[in-house]
C-alpha cells in the first residue's frame, strides 16, 4: 500500500488533488481511498489531504502519519508547516517551487514551478492540476492518461481542458 | 457500475435510485452534500420529487411525516445537533408508524462545539422507535438505505442508517452501484394501505387516551422487535437479486477466538486489520460487527459472543456518568445467561480522536490480560486520552 499526504492552503484544491490520483489508481482497477484532514477548514489556511493506493482493497481507516509519498502544493508552506513530518525513510517530496529546493528531509525531492504553470494555464494560482502532474511523473504510481482521463471526467468543458493541460505541462517540466 | 464516492454521495444516489418522492432536509457537516446532490438532481430534473426548503430540521422532518402519512416515500439527511432538533419528530414519526428513511452522518454532540465524528448522536435517540442501522464502508450507506426502505415500508417503521462522519461522509472509496431497474425490481413503488386522502378521509396521529395509549405503544414495540425477522428476509432478497450479503451482525474471524471485539460503523474495518495482524501472531482474536442496533438483536449478540472468553465493545459514545449504550445493551443481553464471557468497555473515536491499529492492538492486550486474570481492568476504558489526563 502506498499512502501519500497532500499539503495545500485551503482553496489550492488539496482534497480535489488526492481524489484525482484515486480516481486515476481506480480506473486502472487498483484499490483507493481519498480523504481529507478532518478539519475546519478555511480559505488560505494550511490544509492536508490524503490517498491510500493498493492492489487489495483498503480497510485502514485511520489518518495517515507515516507516508511514503508528500506533495506540497505551496511554497510559503515549508515555512509554516513540517511537510517531511512522518515520511518513510527515502520517501519520495515533491514540491511546488521556482527553482531546485535547498536540502531537505526526504529520500528523493521533485520540484516543479506550479504556481507558473496554474496561472499561465489556469488563469488562477490553483496548483493542484499542477501538481499532480509532478507527483505522477515522479512516483509513476499511476499514469499520465489515467489522471487525465479521471480529471476529463470530473471537470467538463473548458475547465477541464484547462486543467488537463496543466497537469500535461507539469508532468514534463517536472525537475529532480 | 463501479464508481469512485464519498459516503454522502452514496446516500444521495441511493435516495435517487430509491426514488424518493419528498425529500426535505437542513443542510448540516458532515451531511450537507447529501442534501446539495439532491437538490441538485431535482433541479436537473434527474430525480422527480418534490425538494421543501425548510428553516430547520425540526421543520424538515415534519415535512417528511406530512409526506408520508399522504403516502409518498419521504426521505431527509441529517447529523448531530440537526438530529437533536428533530428529536420531538422522531418520536411522532415512529408512533405514527410512518416509514420516513433518513441518512445520519454520526457527528459529536455540543459542547464544546464539534463538527467531528463520533456516533452520540444516533445513539441518543436509541429510543425513539427508529429502526438504526450502522455502515461500515460506502457501500454499505448505498446498499443498507436501500434496503432500509423495504424494511421500513414492510413494518410500517422508520429507519435511520448511520455512518461516520468524514471516516465515510468525506472519503472516496470505490461503490458497486446498481442499474435503477435492478433496484426498482427490489424496491416497489410505497402504496400503503392506509394514507392521507382528502377522497377517503381519515384521521391520523390522534389523541391516545389512557385506555389506548399504552396499547400503541406495546404494538409499536412488537412490531419494531418484529422488525429483526423482516430485516433478514429483505437482505435475503436483496443478496440474492445484488450479491451482496448483509446481516444482523458480521463475524470476522470468530472462530475459535477466546477474545472478541464488538463494535459498530466504520472502526470495523480498522478492527478487521488488527485482528489479522493478531492472528498471524497465532493470537485467538476476532471481530463482530453489529449492523443492525435497533432493534437490539440479543439472541444473535448472544450466540456470537457467548463463547469467547472476554468481549471489548468499542464504541464511539457515552452515557455520562456510566457505560457506552452498546456495552449496556450488549451486558442486558447476557443477563439471564448462565455462561458468559467478561465484558470490558472501551469508549474511543469521541470528537474524532483517531482511532489506530496500535490503540486497537492496545485493547486487544487489555483482553488478554483480563483472560488470564480472569477480571477486567478499569471499566469503562477510555482509549486515547492524553496522558496528564489518566488517573
Amino acid at each position: 500500500m502506498i499512502e501519500v499526504r497532500f499539503h495545500g492552503r485551503g482553496g489550492q484544491g488539496a482534497v480535489t488533488a488526492a481524489r484525482m490520483l484515486a480516481e486515476a489508481a481506480f480506473l486502472e482497477g487498483k484499490y483507493a481511498q481519498a480523504f481529507p484532514f478532518f478539519g475546519a477548514e478555511r480559505r488560505g489556511a494550511p490544509v492536508v489531504a490524503f490517498a491510500r493506493l493498493d492492489t487489495r482493497p483498503v480497510r485502514l481507516r485511520s489518518q495517515i502519519y507515516e507516508p511514503d509519498h508528500v506533495v506540497v502544493l505551496d511554497p510559503t508552506l515549508l515555512r509554516a508547516v513540517n511537510v517531511t513530518e512522518g515520511l518513510k525513510p527515502g520517501g519520495l517530496l515533491v514540491l511546488n517551487a521556482r527553482e531546485r529546493p535547498g536540502k531537505l528531509e526526504a529520500g528523493r525531492v521533485v520540484w516543479v514551478d506550479a504556481t507558473s504553470i496554474a496561472v499561465e494555464e489556469m488563469g488562477a494560482p490553483i496548483t493542484n492540476m499542477a501538481m499532480l502532474g509532478a507527483y505522477v511523473r515522479a512516483s509513476g504510481e499511476v499514469s499520465l492518461e489515467s489522471v487525465l482521463r479521471a480529471v476529463g471526467d470530473y471537470f467538463r468543458g473548458k475547465m477541464g481542458e484547462r486543467n488537463l493541460r496543466a497537469i500535461r505541462r507539469a508532468y514534463e517540466e517536472a525537475r529532480e | 457500475m463501479r464508481r469512485l464516492l464519498n459516503g454522502n454521495e452514496a446516500a444521495a444516489l441511493a435516495a435517487k435510485l430509491a426514488r424518493v418522492q419528498v425529500v426535505s432536509a437542513y443542510p448540516i457537516t458532515p451531511q450537507t452534500v447529501v442534501v446539495e446532490t439532491l437538490a441538485k438532481y431535482v433541479a436537473d430534473g434527474e430525480l422527480e420529487a418534490e425538494f421543501v426548503k425548510v428553516e430547520s430540521e425540526h421543520s424538515a422532518l415534519s415535512v417528511c411525516l406530512g409526506a408520508s402519512a399522504t403516502g409518498a416515500r419521504a426521505f431527509t439527511a441529517t447529523s448531530s445537533q440537526g438530529l437533536m432538533l428533530m428529536s420531538e419528530i422522531l418520536y411522532v414519526v415512529s408512533g405514527m408508524r410512518l416509514p420516513v428513511v433518513m441518512a445520519n452522518a454520526n457527528r459529536s454532540l455540543s459542547a464544546p462545539l464539534s463538527i467531528w465524528n463520533d456516533q452520540q448522536d444516533s445513539l441518543a435517540v436509541r429510543d425513539s422507535g427508529w429502526i438504526q442501522l450502522y455502515c461500515e464502508s460506502n457501500q454499505e450507506i448505498l446498499d443498507l438505505l436501500l434496503q432500509a426502505f423495504l424494511l421500513a415500508e414492510r413494518v410500517s417503521l422508520p429507519a435511520m442508517v448511520c455512518y461516520d462522519g468524514y471516516i465515510l461522509s468525506h472519503t472516496a472509496e470505490a461503490v458497486e452501484v446498481p442499474e435503477q431497474a435492478e433496484v426498482d425490481a427490489f424496491l416497489p413503488p410505497y402504496s400503503p394501505s392506509l394514507k392521507l386522502d382528502p377522497d377517503r378521509p381519515l384521521t391520523m396521529g390522534p389523541v391516545g387516551v389512557p385506555e389506548v395509549y399504552m396499547e400503541a405503544r406495546y404494538m409499536q414495540h412488537r412490531d419494531t422487535r418484529r422488525a429483526r425477522e423482516e430485516f433478514l428476509r429483505v437482505a435475503e432478497e436483496f443478496g440474492r437479486r445484488f450479491g451482496r450479503r448483509y446481516g444482523i451482525l458480521e463475524e470476522y474471524r470468530t472462530e475459535g477466538a477466546e477474545l472478541l471485539l464488538l463494535t459498530m460503523g466504520s472502526l470495523a474495518s480498522t478492527a478487521k486489520e488488527a485482528v489479522d495482524r493478531c492472528r498471524e501472531r497465532g493470537e485467538k482474536v476476532g471481530l463482530v460487527k453489529l449492523t443492525l442496533y435497533r432493534p437490539f438483536p440479543d439472541g444473535e449478540v448472544v450466540e456470537a459472543l457467548k463463547r469467547a472468553k472476554v468481549v471489548g465493545v468499542l464504541e464511539k459514545d457515552i452515557s455520562t456518568g456510566w457505560m457506552g449504550a452498546l456495552y449496556t445493551d450488549t451486558v442486558a443481553a447476557f443477563a439471564n445467561e448462565s455462561r458468559r464471557p467478561l465484558f470490558q468497555n472501551f469508549i474511543l473515536g469521541l470528537g474524532s480522536r483517531d482511532v489506530r491499529l496500535e490503540d486497537l492492538e492496545g485493547i486487544i492486550g487489555a483482553l488478554r490480560k483480563a483472560a488470564e486474570e480472569g477480571k477486567v481492568g478499569e471499566n469503562p476504558r477510555w482509549v486515547g486520552l492524553k496522558g496528564e489526563m489518566v488517573e
